[in-house]
């Protein structure tokens, strides 16, 4: 135990298991990340300073979409301080190329260059790098470069790229379309819909927004003659998958790059693609053998980096006289912006949706169009939910729509459609695992009573305000292993993790995972997990992760996969050794390996003697005196092992409540309660969870009231400071009251479900749902979400004073 | 490959977590950067570089000032905390351990900026209500915990230090 852990642990008495038994799994264990972090003694990557090391930063496109006639770096090499200057050609780098294994009139694969050569196709678009020996003069060389453009009509909007005869973004891609996927069709759906009772329809769009990590990117690349190899320092929730785009762009062998990632300031998704400067800048160093830096600014992080969530759903869905859903029918367009990025491609958006758009609910009969749609935007990542905050959008409106039509309570329609039977494999072919769909919708709607909102509801109705109550029941696909992504035809098919626990002759333990922390505590929880398997005190575990020297392989942190996937390859890696210890144990004693225990801190005679041999004079024989390891144990104690999920994933599941009250004279939004009942399976650390459904809640207030990336008609970005992107802080973030249900997943080998996405999911539903509960004396009803203040005003009927 | 002289530098002394240091500067560096680059200390983070964030938030004089939009020469004279002077010997403040309590942070990104926040309002006004401090956690930006952990920390270590006098 390190001074600041032990300073903390005995200062704060928080750092102990308190459930019976002392099992740390379940246990809000104090995060072990807190002592660095609340001291200052964090490294994140703007921290690293290397002897010699120089500072990036990009010559970027001040056009949409434009050729490029000409890059004149001369000036730039005489701005006092710069020290080189490199476009494309210079650094002769791969393009960055993101496949699917689907034909031609599915998907278009296309190819993103590290930096931008004869074509530019979004505001931002890397040009050229400018090396400098600090970072203001790198920002000064950037002044004096010149780049010339023959201008070409820019598409901006996902309409105008779908419109006939659009100019193309990518040549190759007809329509602008990356992927055109129609699925499931079930047959005589269309039937159905004839012969239903009710029909609803849906139109609905959602802003495009940033994701936002407080860290920007940022990178130190630095050649390291001794290893012979370039260690590539580089806040990435994907480190191997960094490694092999370098590797192949750079034409080097694997092992001659290691990614480090250092601590990092939040990533949720943005970070889990390859970036072309981490690329651009590994280049550099390599040519200039001189260590450099690159961090991104904060203009750069909004308009250059990558974005998400600008999908436009045209959906209809049948009923029947009680409210049962009868079919469901859905085209859902994402505007992907310019480029398909590594690995996932620009179909992750419309896949996600089209795959998981039925939800929680008994779905008969279902028929969805997918695309994808290029544009001359900055690219898209993954965000933090990926599709489910705006398809459970869609689903929530289309229940709510026709709750009003039939003239049922929005919870009741929901209770009669939500799956209740599991395992249950639903007409888009996906089995969903138990989970708690109706005691979550029931549980919160009883909070929300509990809490006097229906009765504040009605008086505020009375006095002529206005306040709404909106719901969003939901679930959450999460450990998807290979099988899952394989069906998405994704040509690098991520999935499993591998783990490797060591334990050193004191009896400590370094275990390495796979996944990569950006905030989300596994140096705590997965600490807990190993801790639980091998009867260890926590402080004695230790975990790497980030640094592909260290760790044998891993596909990072997305799609809530840690604890599911990367949390049971540590607990298999940690039992695999425990077993080895027994057998150590069992030899000593002469005994065979079923009649000795792990218990706390050592193994156990079986025989009621009650005898213990600790873990540290078994690791000193498997060490320093192997002569005494029985012959078929070899020396050393390390253990390894991997896991993956063969079916199709595990769901969590929550219910949101969400109490606003609208404001007609300002157009404001206020929100008075939120409440979330979530079911993550086992939760390794309630604190840690809670904090996860917290912080998702609050991205998914921030797309549903306030954050929006626009552009005008030139494909000019109109939000580059937090001037005008707008990030809700503690004044516009409620209080969330949280409540726990645990249906633990059977295949998952701590029981645990994924956690990190679930908040933001539900969000925009509940709070659209609540704005459209408050406005019904207006018979306005929204779809479409920022709800802006203006809209609010306008479905008011009042005059907006300054129009949008 | 050009190698021009470097710009025109000054000299200046910083007084930081008590300790003088004389810095050769470009006049044209922040405060933060000087912090951070020449001084290697590195809590203090860089968020936004245009004020609105909070993540370089350092106390001047003892009150809440942004880095990033101070140049290190107006710094000159001045006392200057950072978060590294908040523990003492390895032992976290009570500030620092009610964020921990709390869950307070997850990335840690913008925690030393809302720690010297905290730190400089708690110190001008010890009898602050939830509400008042809720109010100053709304000057700064985080992303991971939707800020209600952060307004239970700052208010948690409040009423402990009015408990204790």
């Amino acid at each position: 135990m390190n001074d600041t852990t032990a300073a903390h642990q005995r200062a704060t008495g928080h750092g102990r298991p308190t459930t019976p038994g002392g099992a740390w799994i379940g246990a809000s264990v104090g995060r072990r990340e807190d002592p660095r972090l609340l001291t200052g003694r964090g490294r994140f990557t703007d921290d690293i300073q290397l002897p010699g090391m120089l500072h990036a930063q990009f010559v970027r496109a001040t056009v949409a979409h434009a050729t490029v006639t000409g890059i004149d770096l001369s000036a730039v090499l005489d701005v006092p301080g710069v020290v080189a200057a490199f476009t494309a050609e210079d650094l002769e780098l791969g393009d960055i190329t993101a496949r699917l294994g689907r034909p031609a009139s599915e998907f278009v694969a296309t190819a993103m260059p590290v930096l931008a050569r004869d074509r530019v196709r979004f505001v931002g678009e890397p040009l050229a790098v400018v090396v400098a020996r600090d970072a203001y003069a790198a920002e000064d060389g950037l002044e004096a470069a010149k780049v010339s453009y023959e201008p070409r009509p820019p598409v901006v909007s996902a309409a105008r790229a779908l419109a006939p005869g659009a100019p193309l973004v990518h040549d190759e891609a007809p329509l602008n379309t990356l992927l055109d996927v129609s699925m499931f069709a079930t047959e005589g759906i269309d039937a159905v819909f004839d012969g239903a009772p009710h029909v609803v329809r849906v139109r609905a769009s959602t802003g495009r927004q940033n994701a936002l990590p407080l860290e920007t990117r940022g990178a130190v690349a630095s050649w390291d003659a001794r290893e012979d190899q370039l260690l590539l320092q580089t806040c990435t929730q994907v480190p191997h998958q960094v490694r092999t785009v370098a590797a192949r762009c750079l034409r080097l062998d694997e092992r001659a790059v290691r990614v480090v990632v250092p601590d990092m300031g939040g990533g949720f998704g943005l970070k889990c693609v390859v970036g072309r400067e981490e690329i651009a800048v590994a280049a550099a160093a390599l040519r200039l053998d001189r260590p450099v830096k690159w961090i991104e600014d904060r203009k750069d992080a909004l308009t250059a980096s990558f974005l998400a969530r600008e999908q436009h759903y045209d959906a209809r869905a049948a009923f029947d006289a009680d409210g049962r859903i009868l079919a469901l029918d859905a085209d859902v367009v994402c505007d992907m912006g310019a480029y398909s990025c590594y690995p996932f491609t620009a179909g992750i958006e419309p896949l996600m949706a089209s795959a998981e758009m039925p939800g929680v609910y008994k779905v008969p009969a279902y028929r969805v169009r997918g695309r994808a749609v290029t544009t001359n935007k900055a690219p898209t990542a993954p965000y933090r939910g990926v599709s489910r905050p705006q398809y459970v959008m869609v689903m929530e409106r289309l229940f709510e729509r026709a709750a009003r039509e039939l003239g049922m309570d929005p919870v009741e329609i929901r209770r009669r459609n939500v799956i209740t039977d599991f395992p249950y494999t639903g007409v888009n072919r996906i089995t969903y695992d138990p989970g708690s769909y109706r005691e979550s919708l029931d549980l919160c709607e009883r909070l929300v009573r509990e809490e006097g909102w229906y009765a504040a509801r009605e008086e505020a109705a009375a006095e002529g305000r206005h306040l709404g109550i909106g719901y969003a029941c939901f679930s959450e696909r999460t450990g998807y292993g290979s099988a899952a992504f394989a069906q998405r035809k994704m040509e690098v098919v991520p999935g499993f993790d591998i783990s490797e626990v060591r334990m050193d002759t004191s009896g400590a333990v370094v275990v390495t995972t796979g996944t990569m922390s950006h905030g989300q505590s596994h140096e705590t929880t997965m600490a807990q997990i190993v801790a639980d398997e091998l009867g260890l005190d926590i402080a004695k575990v230790r975990i790497h992760q980030g640094d592909t020297d260290r760790v044998t392989y891993g596909w990072g942190t997305f799609a809530s996969r840690s604890i599911a996937v990367g949390g049971s390859a540590v607990r298999l890696a940690a039992a695999k050794l425990g077993e080895k210890l027994c057998r150590i144990a069992a030899a000593r004693w002469e005994l065979s390996p079923d009649a000795v225990e792990l218990v706390t801190g050592g193994i156990r005679r079986r025989d009621g003697t009650g005898e213990v041999v600790g873990f540290p004079e078994l690791a000193d024989i498997a060490y320093l005196k192997a002569h005494l390891l029985p012959k078929d144990v070899e020396p050393g104690l390390s253990a390894t092992a991997t896991f993956d999920v063969f079916n199709d994933g595990t769901f969590s599941n929550a219910t949101h409540g969400v109490v606003v009250e609208l404001h007609p004279g300002t157009g404001q939004v206020e929100i008075l309660a939120y409440l979330c009942v979530e079911d993550c399976g086992v939760a390794i650390n309630p604190q840690v969870v809670e904090g996860q459904c917290r912080g998702g809640i609050a991205q998914g207030i921030a797309g549903a009231l306030f954050e929006q990336v626009t552009y005008d008609d030139q494909g000019e970005p109109s939000a580059t400071s937090f001037m005008d992107y707008k990030v809700p802080t503690a004044h516009e973030i409620p209080d969330v009251l949280i409540r726990h249900l645990q249906t633990p997943c059977a295949f998952t080998e701590t029981g645990a479900k994924g956690a990190g996405e679930g908040g933001t999911i539900g969000a925009p539903a509940a709070v659209l749902n609540a704005v459209n509960d408050a406005l019904r004396p207006t018979g306005t009803e929204l779809d479409t979400t920022p709800i802006t203040p203006e809209t609010v005003q306008r479905a008011f009927g009042r005059t907006v004073e300054h129009p949008s | 490959m050009t190698d021009t002289a470097p710009r025109e530098r000054q000299l200046i002394t910083l007084d930081v977590n008590g300790e003088r240091h004389e810095l050769l500067i470009e006049p044209r560096r922040t405060l933060v950067d000087a912090l951070r680059h020449d001084l290697l200390l590195t809590g203090t983070h860089v968020g936004c570089e245009h004020g609105i964030c909070g993540a370089c938030t350092v106390l001047v004089d003892g009150a809440p000032a942004r880095a990033c939009l101070m140049f290190a020469a107006q710094a000159e004279g001045a006392r200057i905390r950072t978060v590294e002077s908040l523990a003492e010997d390895g032992e976290l403040s009570d500030l620092q351990r009610a964020f921990t309590e709390h869950h307070g942070l997850q990335c840690g990104f913008c925690t030393p900026g809302f720690l010297m926040l905290a730190e400089g309002f708690l110190a001008e006004r010890p009898a602050a209500t939830k509400e008042e401090i809720r109010e100053v956690v709304a000057s700064n930006l985080c992303r991971c915990t939707g800020y209600q952990t952060i307004v239970e920390a700052i208010d948690d270590c409040a009423a402990r230090r009015r408990k204790e006098t």
